[in-house]
């Protein structure tokens, strides 16, 4: 495979080799020469036709400790934003030379389409497609969880895992269930119905709409954003009722496991679905997920770029 | 102009093999052996002989949108599926709501001169939904409308739509509803299920189609009116249609050739060419529609044949146009899907592609039985040729066809239109 579109175009291995190349990425990044040659020369375009300030500084500097030369190419003044369409772009990117190209989009399945089309060469990695796939991102999580939880295992085994918010209009939720199950893990989402999408009963996951009868029994609970527009297209009624059913708070945070932590992909709404203490606690490994982030992006832009090896090659 | 032509040997809907001679327009014999020195003559020896198709729902994009289609690369494109008559959607631009657009839509496709186009009105001016359209004006027009229809766009104001209804009882005419709920489709996408979910597009569901024609049939049953229901996808509307029938509501229904044989599935690749509106449904309701026309409680097959130019479909899914091509197609995919399967004979297909809706659309001169002193409209067909679909070599101006690359049963030979050979097939 020479793209990462989808969690669901991985084998279980594959999604295992991404993950063990970020550890031994991460183990450079802490050493003293955090910069490695092996894309020398290599042109990465971050193609972001919605904004999104940290997946884009992430990937960059996944890219330029690879020594890759990076084009950032976001929305606002470019092209796409003058209604320049994505076959253009996509053809003009081509006509520049660029080795891949990481394209963050508010439509689902934009990734797949560059992918598929005609229109460029290179390989495309999915930085999130509107409410369809962050890849990336859940490798991130799945790194994270495994580095904390996994006590020396490879996957995710026995481990369960509560992904809580709007996982309706969620690509993190949509990645991080495929992924997380598929490295063995329990996955439990917690939502109002309204913010649970039609069918999810077909989905490798149990359901709760009771967030305090879950914490209890999660190693992770996975705090999704959530947006306020989604109270006027009526999802839930207010933002405090929101708050009090499905917000992590100091009681909560309180009833978890011992060792569970608490994650979120950010940005955060302090107050909304994450209280301040909840965010800065003890618990958190919010932070820790944007340094992994790094190593995990670093990893994908080797196997697609770098080696022999490539992603997916199993399938 | 007229010249007289022999279709030797095809077989008629009824099954029988016969020769037919077609003098000035009408078709002057049906034996079993005719004998015509100087005709024209059309090899029907493996051939099915149906009477023209008539397509009750076609957008031929003229006025305003002729990059996509003109009447006339829309008339070429119907005849080469078989088509003697097409009705023009009133989505134009402008909107055929007045009696001078359906007339200009009238007047193109007679010197187009290749089958009849019968233009539809809208229902509402600017296809608004709030105030009536010039019904009764494009009804007394050269055109003589007599399908009214808001397509793309459902008359969802009960009002309006009672209002509607009874109007158009003044000359007989019918409301040809686009079943759509616009609040619980917002921003839709695709059909709403379990793909939709994992796809991450917003989803259209079923219930929004069902809900409309649920109050729809009972307006009509309330104000004694005609309805029609404009291209039927569910499962639930077919119930729903099959009620009001049996409680002798005056409602007629339309499947197309598309939702009898695509599905949401489809939607997975991201390929805009997949995405229509009413959208793709799943498998059951696919055999759903399937069962409903064999048993009549769907009355037609209907293209909602929808030309767009290639930048609206070569883009993201959710900025792409709905709408896919179906005139070239539709006989072979109501071969492939309901005749093969036994769900139909071909007395059945003219039934649910000719006669139903000429008589639906009170198209006098088309949808006759092929008999002599009948109007010699007919397609030619042979079933057993497949044929690969390709793109590039449609009549369309536009090429958005769902089935590119598909191998379908049933290539049209000949069509005729009041007499003339208007398309003639290669043979292969």
């Amino acid at each position: 495979m020479r793209h990462l579109l989808s969690i669901a175009d991985l084998s279980k291995s594959d999604a295992l080799q991404i993950l063990n190349t970020a550890e031994e990425l991460a183990r450079v990044s802490d050493g003293p020469m955090k910069k490695l040659p092996t894309l020398r020369g290599r042109t990465i375009v971050n193609l972001f036709a919605e904004d999104s300030t940290r997946t884009r500084i992430s990937f960059e500097a996944a890219a330029k400790r690879l020594s890759a030369d990076v084009i950032n190419f976001s929305a606002k003044g470019s092209s796409v934003s003058k209604g320049e369409s994505l076959k253009d772009t996509a053809q003009t990117l081509q006509a520049m030379g660029a080795d891949a190209v990481i394209i963050r989009h508010s439509a689902s399945g934009a990734a797949q389409r560059l992918a598929d089309s005609q229109w460029m060469a290179g390989s495309v990695v999915n930085a999130g497609d509107g409410t369809h796939e962050h890849p990336s991102q859940a490798l991130l999580d799945a790194f994270t969880i495994r580095k904390h939880l996994a006590h020396g295992g490879d996957d995710l085994t026995g481990l369960h895992i509560a992904i809580v918010g709007d996982v309706l209009h969620s690509r993190v939720a949509r990645s991080n269930v495929l992924l997380l199950t598929k490295l063995g893990a329990k996955v439990t989402l917690v939502a109002p119905p309204t913010l649970l999408p039609v069918g999810v009963e077909s989905w490798p996951v149990s359901v709760s709409y009771d967030f305090d009868s879950v914490i209890a029994s999660v190693d992770a609970v996975m705090m999704l954003r959530i947006q306020l527009e989604r109270m006027t297209e009526l999802f839930f009624p207010n933002a405090r009722e929101y708050s009090r059913y499905f917000g992590l708070n100091r009681d909560r945070l309180k009833r978890m496991k011992p060792n569970a932590i608490v994650m979120h992909p950010g940005p955060m709404n302090r107050g909304l679905e994450i209280t301040a203490d909840s965010a800065d606690s003890a618990r958190s490994v919010i932070l820790e997920q944007v340094t992994n982030g790094v190593s995990v992006r670093m990893a994908i832009l080797y196997l697609l770029l770098a080696g022999s090896q490539e992603i997916g090659a199993s399938e | 102009m007229s010249s007289t032509i022999l279709i030797s040997g095809g077989t008629l809907p009824d099954g029988k093999k016969s020769d037919l001679l077609i003098k000035d327009g009408v078709i002057a014999e049906i034996a079993t052996t005719i004998k015509a020195e100087g005709a024209e003559k059309i090899d029907a020896s493996n051939a099915i002989l149906l009477p023209g198709l008539v397509d009750l729902h076609t957008h031929l994009r003229e006025p305003g949108k002729e990059d996509a289609e003109t009447v006339e690369s829309g008339s070429r494109a119907g005849v080469k599926g078989g088509f003697t008559a097409l009705s023009a959607m009133a989505n134009t631009s402008p909107v055929a709501d007045t009696a001078g657009v359906v007339e200009q839509v009238f007047r193109l496709g007679q010197s187009a001169g290749l089958l009849d186009v019968f233009p539809i009105g809208a229902v509402t001016r600017g296809l608004e939904g709030e105030h009536l359209a010039e019904i009764g004006a494009m009804a007394d027009s050269v055109a003589r409308v007599r399908v009214f229809s808001d397509d793309g766009h459902c008359v969802f104001d009960p009002l309006v739509m009672r209002r509607a209804l009874e109007y158009v009882k003044k000359f007989d005419g019918v409301i040809a509803q686009h079943a759509q709920e616009p609040r619980l489709t917002q921003g839709s996408q695709m059909n709403e299920g379990v793909v939709s979910s994992q796809l991450g597009l917003k989803g259209w569901p079923a219930i929004a189609e069902e809900a409309i024609i649920a109050r729809d049939v009972l307006l009509a049953d309330h104000v004694q009116s005609r309805l029609h229901i404009c291209h039927l996808t569910t499962a639930g509307g077919v119930e729903i249609i099959r009620w009001a029938k049996a409680r002798g509501i005056d409602v007629t229904a339309e499947v197309t050739p598309h939702h009898l044989l695509l599905t949401d599935e489809l939607a997975r690749s991201y390929d805009p060419v997949f995405k229509v509106n009413p959208p793709l449904r799943t498998e059951s309701d696919v055999m759903a529609l399937r069962e409903a026309l064999a048993d009549g409680t769907i009355d037609i097959v209907a293209t909602d044949h929808a030309p767009h130019p290639a930048e609206t479909k070569e883009c993201e899914w959710q900025e792409a146009s709905f709408g896919m091509l179906g005139l070239e197609t539709a006989l072979s995919i109501v071969n492939k899907t309901m005749v093969e399967t036994g769900l139909m004979n071909w007395a059945t297909v003219a039934e649910r592609m000719s006669y139903a809706p000429a008589r639906i659309g009170r198209y006098a001169s088309q949808g006759q039985e092929l008999k002599v002193g009948a109007p010699a409209h007919i397609a030619v067909m042979d079933p057993t040729q497949l044929f690969r679909v390709d793109r590039d070599l449609v009549a369309s101006r536009s090429r958005n066809t769902p089935f590119h690359g598909m191998e379908l049963p049933g290539r049209i030979l000949a069509t005729i239109f009041a007499g003339r050979v208007v398309f003639e097939g290669s043979h292969a």
